[in-house]
């Protein structure tokens, strides 16, 4: 791993972003956007909103992350650009970790953002502290990020990437206790909801929802989805081959 | 630094690729300074020789060294500068903003992106966008970013495809250029027509090396005219000597089985 290298990737990945401001601003926008759909759906039901509200400030950006680091990591699959680096003296963890720094600075902001509308103008009212909010919801987009560049590995084209949304994400969000409670599950639904991330980043949210304080049980879910986040790295660092057939 | 072990040494390469033999025994070395061109038809296994090369193909069996090392030894990879057929370069990027990065990547001097796109002729086009640069350009941007670091050992898999005659004329003088200034070149084409521009040829067919030599001394042997008449000519021999030795050649195998049942 080299610290310059690392920083050289992530800056280069941040500069071909703002040369498309487009995805930027759907990036920045999307999450907020639904967010304010969520609140008017339930028309003046506030308790409707704060009680759905913290679960979705941390998926919407999730689902945005993993979508574009999907596909950014694709391209760079497939137009030879990361062939080339990797007959470089460039570390498969340097690549890595450089995607992560800027997709991370960006789902950082993103975080920022939806959650200032969420609390500051949408008026979500929630039992815990509201930065545990912020913390818990930029964790989930790191997750989406580092699902999204791990399932990049496994898809040839844009079209299989986009796939991977549905395939992926969609099964944890029917089982993550969104829906119906994780508890009121067939038992073996609720083990497989045990070993998915997105459980426990919605446990996390729904905890914050209901208890004061920032408990124990909320910092287990929090570690939980960031060694996810890691171990998604870790993985994705594993399928990055210098020789191929 | 000039050093006599050959710059690429390939011994009995053998690659296999789904289920295929794409390249079968290939032995071949590559002299140091000089311009060695790898001609054959399209598909017949001059990318994944170049691959063997830069160390980045699977291979079968058979050995690679490359400036002294096993290909793609971590050591070698700021000594040689791969460009891939397709422009490998970031579309969303500007032309300095690519160059800036893989030097970054490479530890090359700060200098060094000016200093390549001066030598690919590509100065007045340093702020644009490489998506909105024609195909040729983009290739020469692909070829500046391995010209970065000055590497000992250029691998270029057709750098001169869909370029005018001018800036085909005006690269090869930079290939050879950079051989006068002590590096090695390794740059496949399907055009012969290119071969001359070459100290050293390697002509391939069908993953089998049909001959390596200099270009004057394949005109000597085969009495041809001109290079596509010495490789047709050697195909023939190749040919006539494949169906001579059919029980050790598979393909020529098949062949006579085809001819057997033709006769039926």
């Amino acid at each position: 791993m080299n610290i310059r290298r690392t920083l050289a990737t992530a800056r280069r990945v941040l500069l071909q972003l703002r040369s498309d401001p487009r995805t930027v601003a759907m990036l920045l926008l999307v999450p907020c956007l639904l967010i304010v759909l969520l609140k008017y759906a339930f028309d003046g039901r506030q308790e409707v909103f704060d009680s759905l509200g913290a679960p979705l400030l941390g998926i919407f950006p999730m689902v945005v992350m993993f979508l574009v680091t999907a596909v950014a990591t694709l391209r760079e699959r497939t137009t030879g650009t990361l062939e080339r680096l990797l007959t470089m003296p460039l570390g498969r963890l340097d690549l890595l970790l450089g995607y992560a720094l800027a997709f991370g600075l960006v789902a950082l902001l993103q975080g920022l953002l939806a959650f200032g509308l969420t609390v500051g103008l949408l008026g979500l009212d929630i039992a815990g502290p509201s930065w545990a909010l912020l913390a818990v919801a930029v964790a989930d987009g790191l997750l989406g990020m580092a699902l999204g560049l791990f399932v990049s590995a496994f898809a040839a084209t844009e079209f299989q990437a986009v796939q991977f949304m549905p395939a992926f994400l969609l099964p944890q969000l029917l089982l993550c206790g969104l829906f119906t409670p994780r508890d009121t599950m067939a038992g073996w639904l609720h083990a497989v909801s045990d070993v998915l991330p997105l459980s426990y980043a919605v446990d996390a949210m729904n905890r914050l929802t209901s208890e004061a304080g920032f408990g124990g049980a909320v910092a287990v879910d929090l570690v939980v989805v960031l060694g996810c986040t890691l171990l998604a790295l870790g993985l994705g660092a594993v399928t990055l081959r210098r020789r191929t057939a | 630094m000039m050093n006599s072990s050959p710059a690429v040494d390939v011994r009995a390469l053998c690659v296999v690729r789904g289920g295929r033999p794409v390249l079968q025994r290939i032995d071949l070395t590559v002299a140091r300074g000089s311009v060695t061109g790898l001609l054959g038809p399209s598909g017949c296994g001059k990318t994944t020789l170049l691959r063997s090369v830069v160390g980045v193909q699977r291979i079968e069996s058979g050995e690679v060294r490359v400036l002294g090392l096993p290909a793609g030894s971590p050591a070698l990879r700021n000594r040689v500068g791969y460009v891939t057929q397709a422009p490998s370069v970031y579309a969303d990027l500007s032309v300095l903003a690519n160059l800036r990065y893989f030097a970054e990547v490479l530890g090359a001097p700060r200098t060094d992106p000016d200093r390549v796109l001066d030598e690919v002729g590509l100065s007045p086009h340093a702020k644009d966008l490489v998506g909105r640069l024609s195909g040729g350009q983009r290739a020469r941007v692909s070829l500046a970013a391995a010209l970065l670091g000055a590497p000992e050992l250029l691998v270029l898999d057709e750098p001169t495809v869909g370029l005018d005659p001018v800036l085909r004329q005006e690269l090869w003088q930079l290939f050879h250029r950079l051989a006068a200034g002590g590096a090695t070149l390794l740059v496949s084409s399907h055009v012969m027509d290119e071969a001359a521009r070459c100290t050293a040829l390697l002509l391939m067919r069908e993953g089998r090396l049909l001959a390596h030599d200099t270009p004057q001394a394949l005109l000597d042997a085969t009495g041809a005219a001109d290079i596509e008449g010495a490789f047709l000519s050697l195909v023939a021999d190749a040919d006539t000597d494949a169906h001579a030795e059919a029980h050790m050649d598979a393909r020529a195998d098949e062949d006579a089985e085809a001819a057997s049942e033709g006769t039926r």
